[in-house]
Parts: C-alpha cells; structure tokens; sequence
C-alpha cells in the first residue's frame, strides 16, 4: 500500500483511488474555499471513483456539504463564497470560467438533505430537466424518460397511476426518491446526495440505500452523511473531514478497521463529533 | 429524598408564577377582544352612517309629463331638417306641458314656481328625444325627467314634515274675489290648531332655553365686547320666547305666517291654502291655489299640516302643492335612481351622476397598472433574484422603502412639475394621473413583491439550479409562479390605494368640474376628467342637501368598487395557488 500515498504540499497523506478497478471520475487538488473571512476548507485533495460510492464523513461544520457543493459549483450561488484550486471531472476542469454551471449540473446531479419537489405533479417534476435540456422529441420519448427515471429511483411502482399528482402530495422517502429520479432524469454522470437520509424514518433509510447501492452500477456517486453506519453500509470509499481539513480518504473497510489518523478513530469509535 | 422539601417549595413558587401568567394571558386576550370589537363597532358605525345618508341618493322621483311637440317651437324653420329641430325652444314645450296641467296658473309668481318643478337641463334630453324620431313632431308623448332636488327631497320626505288627515263634515265654502271662506258648524280645525299652538309653544321653549344659554356664556365671556354681544342675543331670544308665547295663548283669529306651520286642504281635485282660523276651528279663510271642480258645500276633504314653516324650507307652498297634484294624478314615479350611474358631474344635483368619475377612475387605474405592475414586479424580480449585494443596491433598497413614505401630494407636484410642465402632457388627464399614481403606488409593489420572492423557499431554487435551470429559468419556472399570490396582494393593495387617492390628483388639475364622461377608449387618456374620490371630495364641498346625499352614494359606490377590485383579486390568487 505504501506506493499508493504520497505527501501532499501541506504534509498530509493523501489516497489516490487508482489502484482500484474504477478510474477517477472525480479529481480535486487543493481546494480551498471561504465564505468571506472565514476559511471553510484547507487544501483538500483527493480523487473519486468512477461507479463506486464515496462517503464523506466528519463532524458538522466540518466542510464536508461544502466540498460537495464544490463540485457542481453550487457555491457561485452564495455570494461570499470564494473557490481555488483545482477540481475536475474526467479531466475536465470544473473551475473554468468557459464551464456553463447550467451545463455542468446537468453532469452532475444533487441531491440535498430535505426532499425538495417542485409543488408540481410527480410528472412535471421528472420531465422538468429533460424538458429544458431538450433531452426529448416527443410526448412519448419524456414519457419514457420519465418512465425510466422513476423505475431507476425505484418509485415507478408507487406513483406510476397517479403520475399527475403532486409531488408535494408523497411522503417524505417517496418525495426523496423522486427528487433522485429528477436528478437521474437529465441522465448525469455524477450524483452528490448531501445528507439524502437525515430527514427519513429507518424503513425509507434503507430503501434510500438500496437505491444507492444500485446506482452504483452505472453512477459516481458521492454522499455526505452523518451516519457512520451509513457511510460503512453504502460507500467503497471514505474521506473523514474535520475542521476544513481532508483528514483521511481511502477504502471505506481500511478507515473503519484501521484508521492511520488519530482523529479518525476518535470519531469513528464516538469519542468526539 | 434530601431535596424533596427544597423541590416542593420550587413547585409552589412555580404554581404561584403559573397563576399570574394565566392572568396576564386571559388579561391579553381580553384586549385583543376587546380592540377587535371596537374596531368592528366602529367600522359598524360609519358604514351604517354612510349607508343611511345615501338611500336617499339611490332612489330619485321623476315626473312623467305628456308633452305636445308642437311644430312652431320644436322646428322653428319648418322644414324637419336636424339643423331646425336643433334650434327648437324644448323648454318652452315641456312649460306647455306643465301648463296643461295646471290651467288656472298664469301669475308669473305662480309659474315660476311651477316651471321650478323640473331644471331647465332637462330640454337637451327632450331635443336629443326629437332629433332621434323626427316623427314625434306635430304630436303628443310622454316625457319623462327628474324633478328637480328639492322637489325630489320633499315627496321622499326628507326635508318637510307634514301629515295628512282625512275629514268627514260638512263645509261651506264662500268664495268672494281672492279669498275663500270655510264655515263650519263643528270646530272642523281644532286639531291643526292643536299641531300649531304645540309648535309655537316648542320653538317659545327653544328660544328660552337659547336665551339662558347665551346668558350663561355671557357669564363666562372673556372680553366685555363678546360679553355684551352674548348677552344682547340672549335678550333677543327671550323676546321671541315671550312673543312666541303670547301668540300660542293669544285670543282672536290664529294668523299663519312664512314662520308658522302651514295649511292645506285638499278637496273635490283642488287645494285652498288657509290664510288664518277662528280661535274657535270653525272658520277658516284662505285663498285658492287650485280650483275646486264643484261649488257649494264640501263633505269629505283631506286635512295637510306642514309642520315645517315656510321659511324654514327651500320649496314654496305653491310648488309643494303642484308635487303632491301631479303625484295624485299618478304622473310621478319613485325609482331606482339610474341618473346617479349613467350622467356626469352636473351643477343640478338632479342630474349629477358618477359615470363621468367612474370612467376616469377606470383609464387612470388602467395607466398605472399597466406602468406600475410589471415595472416594480420586475424590480423586485432584479433586486432580489439577481442583483449584487453592493452598496450601489443597498442604497436603491433604502431609497425604495424610503419613498413608499414620501406623502402622496408631493408626487402630485412631481407630475405636475414633469409631465404637465415638462413633457407637456394635457392637464386633467387619465393618462397623467395613472403616472403619478404609478409613481406613487411603485414603492409598495416592490416591497411586497420582493417580501413575497424572498418567502419562496430556498430549497426550490437549489432544486431548480441542481437539475441544470439557469438562473432565470429557475426564477420565471418555479420561484415566481410560488410568489405570484404574494405579489398579486401587494399589487392589489397597491393598486386599491391609489383608487383611493386624491391629493396628488388635485394638484394635476383632475378636480375640475366635467359634465361630460370621458370616452371609455384610446382618446379617454387624453381628455379631462375626474375620478372617484375626487367627485366624492367635490361633492362633499357643495351645499345642496342632495349633494350630501350623492356624496355619501359615491363612497358607496367607491366602496363597491373596491371591494369587487379586492374579491377579484382574491379570486385570481386562489386560482393561481390551486394550480400550483
């Protein structure tokens, strides 16, 4: 394992995913972010994996939903917000200023903490994207899209004879696994889920997971999550934040077993955070 | 348990705490209860107010006159052309008219009060009558117009008390030269000399009681002049009440006089005004106002007191008794009062309507919806969606809030000095008043439209940004269309504001009097012309009790507008909110 790490600039070890079967799909190198004065993240470098699930842990506040919202540049809609450094996907920089965030988000989906359907029918919601990407030709082909879509989120069976309902109208796991088909809608290559369970009971939980673990097979998938049982349930990979720091990221079995990082045990095993 | 007596003492306190923040609450609600319902007693007390003195608006008694379009008058050159029927004297046939009816009329003092019955206005409409039918000419038809407001005033009963009492007996009548002499073997006029001796007795103890008032302020007067002025007018007073006593007490014939109740009497189709009565109330001589149709002894004959003495009225005896004439022959009709809709201001009161405003009202609203709605949506849509948070914007913010405070006459002034002087735009126009009324109403649009942008959650933005929207299209998508009932009431209110408003209008010229409603279309914005609350302040200036009246119809009105303006923006928000 030893010729995986290297010692990045400011002297933290740093995992690279590329001795894993998955190519990187996701490239950071000294991301720094403030929000106005107040620096939220220091130097963060780390690689994700294609068709795998990441996991970012950490206490709160520790600059994890900020890392993510770097990634589909969510950040240029907070004002204060200041990014540097470097972050791309596939090798395209995300940074640039030629990169249209509209197009960018298309490529990359999200998925945030609260489920948050338009007040629209479960329909409109799906085909919203789609519609003003132009994904669709025809009545039929949005139909499909749709179709698809919430067959993919695992929702099809549920709503499919009530598609002109609200969307509003769904319980709180259901409006979340629509809120992922709208997302899958505009068939994106990464999808960031800021915390996608918080808000649900247990049984939603695990069906939110499952939903994950397929995904995995054709997504890049990032989520932030608060559940340490969570993170060892659905992710292949880790990264333990705290305090703006990229702390430790590697294979999620190693970071629950055997922690190199001191702080990382502590959290782990509950003893802060 | 070592703390338990510790923990009971903490309970008490606590027990003795929570009683007094029960009271206060009970005590709070009590005061919100009670505001409320002062305000709805209050609101109870003025609409009632406003709606009593306006029933008297809403109804107007015309007169249906049969009318003879004789050739000589209405079509003076002869040859029916539009032009010669334009020149016809149609005031001189309706008089005709009413000389018919009245045929022993023919003092000049007689007809003028006759011709009084109806304003001499009304002889466009029967011209505009025969220009439209040319064939009326040479014939006969009916006419209907309003009666003039005193008249109208006096048959609903508003201004003169008076009763009617029908009498069986047996009067002679002896007519010699201009009087009339009614004999009697009973006292056939006990009861009237009964209303009179009650109300020279009431004014004698009116003017005593006037007298000791002005005493007393003259008492508490600060300088000598005052004191003695005071005091000269309550002498003046207590000299009327002791004549007004010794003529209810005094022996001899009862005299009626312009400040005495008056009395009619109405028998075999014509009326006799008594002049004086007997102390006795068998004798009466009076004079004949119409003439009876049969002589000799009357048996059955209807008694009229008018309480009101004719000095204290605006309409004269004689012209009362052509009102209640023409009412018994069935030629006046009390109804719904479409004049107060369908005319103009008028110096008349008869023929004053709120049409003229009403359509003002309509162009001006439609001028500053038309300005104010999509200019301060769109800026609230900028400031709150897009703009930069600089000092720049916060000194526009500022400045927003800042003049929805600034008194609406100063953006009178503002389109005065701008639109009118400046740009010269006519005075007294639609167009300029729903400017200045834009100008005025923009502040609120804006503030309660980026107050209702900014209540759109912002999970429906990132929602809307994280499948790839733009930001406008996640904007004009989904945060606007959630906005919309917010925006809408504030536009609403904004816009029921400057329905209401007068000031800034004054000062552009829309006080002006119009006779002639504006066209409702394109040119209307040009004309000169009022609106509603305007009308409703001029009215309220004049002195003719009619005016009153309609002053209180238009805020009626007003408020009928108003509130339709209101229901219908209730009604778009809940469509607009069921859709969503």
């Amino acid at each position: 394992m030893a010729d995986d790490t290297n010692t990045s600039a400011n002297g933290r070890t740093v995992y690279h995913a590329n001795r894993h079967a998955h190519p990187v799909k996701v490239a950071a190198a000294g991301v720094d972010v403030s929000y106005g004065d107040k620096q939220a993240l220091h130097g963060v470098t780390l690689d994700i994996p294609d068709r795998a699930v990441t996991a970012f842990i950490g206490p709160s506040g520790c600059g994890k939903s900020t890392f993510l919202r770097c990634i589909n540049r969510m950040n240029d809609t907070i004002e204060t917000a200041r990014v540097s450094g470097s972050i791309t996907i596939d090798g395209e920089e995300v940074n640039d200023r030629g990169v249209d965030p509209v197009i960018l988000r298309a490529r990359v989906g999200m998925v945030f903490q609260k489920p948050n359907p338009f007040p629209k029918s479960i329909y409109d919601n799906v085909a919203y994207g789609p519609r003003i990407h132009g994904l669709s030709n025809s009545r039929d082909e949005l139909d499909s899209i749709v179709e698809n879509s919430l067959k993919k989120a695992g929702l099809w069976a549920e709503v499919s004879d009530r598609l002109h309902t609200p969307g509003t109208a769904l319980s709180g796991g259901q409006q979340q696994r629509l809120v992922i088909a709208r997302a899958i809608a505009v068939n994106p290559e990464v999808i960031l889920m800021d915390e996608p369970c918080s808000a649900l009971d247990p049984i939603a939980t695990a069906k939110i997971e499952e939903l994950i673990d397929e995904l995995r097979e054709n997504y890049c998938l990032i989520i932030v999550t608060h559940s340490m049982a969570q993170a060892a349930r659905v992710s292949q990979m880790t990264a333990f934040f705290h305090l703006g720091h990229l702390v430790e990221y590697g294979p999620t079995e190693e970071i629950f077993t055997n922690p190199t990082d001191r702080r990382t045990q502590d959290y782990i095993t509950g003893r802060f955070g | 348990m070592t703390d338990a007596p510790a923990s009971s003492a903490i309970r008490e306190a606590v027990s003795q705490r929570l009683a007094k923040r029960h009271r206060a609450e009970k005590r709070f609600r009590a005061y919100g209860v009670g505001a409320i319902a002062l305000a709805v007693i209050f609101l109870a007390i003025l609409l009632g107010s406003i709606g009593f003195q306006s029933l008297g608006a809403f109804t107007m008694n015309t007169l249906t006159l049969p009318v003879t379009i004789n050739e000589r008058q209405a079509d003076p050159r002869g040859d029916g052309t539009e032009e010669s029927l334009r020149r016809g004297n149609y005031n001189a046939i309706i008089q005709d008219g009413l000389r018919a009816q009245f045929p022993s009329v023919d003092d000049r003092a007689e007809l003028r009060d006759l011709f009084g019955l109806y304003n001499g206005v009304n002889s466009a409409s029967l011209m505009r009558k025969v220009v439209a039918n040319p064939s009326l000419v040479g014939g006969t038809t009916d006419f209907t117009l309003p009666l003039s407001d005193d008249v109208d005033l006096y048959l609903k009963g508003i201004t003169v008390s008076e009763r009617f009492a029908g009498r069986q007996g047996a009067l002679d009548v002896v007519v010699s030269d201009q009087t009339v002499r009614l004999e009697s073997a009973e006292p056939a006029f006990a009861d009237f000399l009964t209303v009179m001796r009650d109300e020279l007795i009431r004014r004698a103890d009116e003017a005593a009681a006037n007298a000791s008032r002005l005493e007393s302020a003259a008492g508490a007067a600060a300088t000598r002049d005052e004191r003695e002025a005071l005091l000269s007018q309550s002498r003046r007073q207590a000299a009327l009440s002791v004549s007004l006593r010794e003529r209810a007490e005094a022996q001899g014939d009862v005299v009626l006089g312009t400040d005495t109740p008056a009395l009619f009497l109405q028998a075999e189709g014509g009326v006799i005004q008594v002049r004086s009565v007997s102390r006795d109330g068998r004798i009466a001589v009076g004079e004949t106002l119409l003439p009876l149709q049969a002589e000799g002894p009357i048996t059955a004959w209807t008694e009229w007191a008018v309480e009101t003495p004719s000095n204290a009225r605006r309409i004269s005896d004689r012209r009362m008794v052509y009102a209640r004439a023409l009412e018994d022959r069935d030629m006046v009709r009390s109804g719904f009062n479409t004049i107060l809709f369908t005319n103009a201001d008028s110096r008349a009161p008869e023929l004053a309507g709120v049409l003229g405003a009403m359509i003002g009202s309509i162009l001006t609203m439609l001028v500053t919806m038309v300005l104010a709605v999509p200019i301060g949506v769109g800026t609230a849509i900028y400031l709150e969606e897009f703009a930069p948070k600089n000092r720049l914007t916060n000194f526009i913010e500022v400045n927003i809030n800042n003049l929805a405070a600034v008194p609406s006459i100063v953006f009178g002034l503002l389109g005065l000095a701008i639109f009118i002087n400046l740009f010269g735009l006519p005075r007294s126009a639609p167009l300029v008043g729903g400017m200045v009324l834009a100008l005025m109403t923009l502040p609120t649009v804006i503030i309660s439209s980026r107050a209702a942008l900014r209540a759109v959650p912002p999970s429906i933005r990132e929602a809307a940004l994280g499948v790839g929207a733009s930001r406008t299209q996640a904007v004009f998508h989904h945060v606007l269309p959630l906005a919309m009932p917010g925006i809408l009431t504030g536009s609403i209110i904004g816009l029921a504001q400057a329905l209401g408003e007068t000031a800034p209008l004054l000062m552009i010229g829309m006080v002006a009097f119009i006779a002639d409603p504006p066209t409702l279309g394109l040119s209307g914005f040009l004309e000169p012309s009022t609106v509603m609350p305007v009308q409703i302040y001029l009215w309220s200036g004049a002195a003719e009790r009619a005016f009153e009246m309609r002053t209180a119809a238009a805020i009626i009105t007003l408020l009928s507008l108003m509130i339709m303006f209101n229901a219908a923006a209730i009604y778009l928000r809940r469509r607009f909110e069921r859709r969503w």
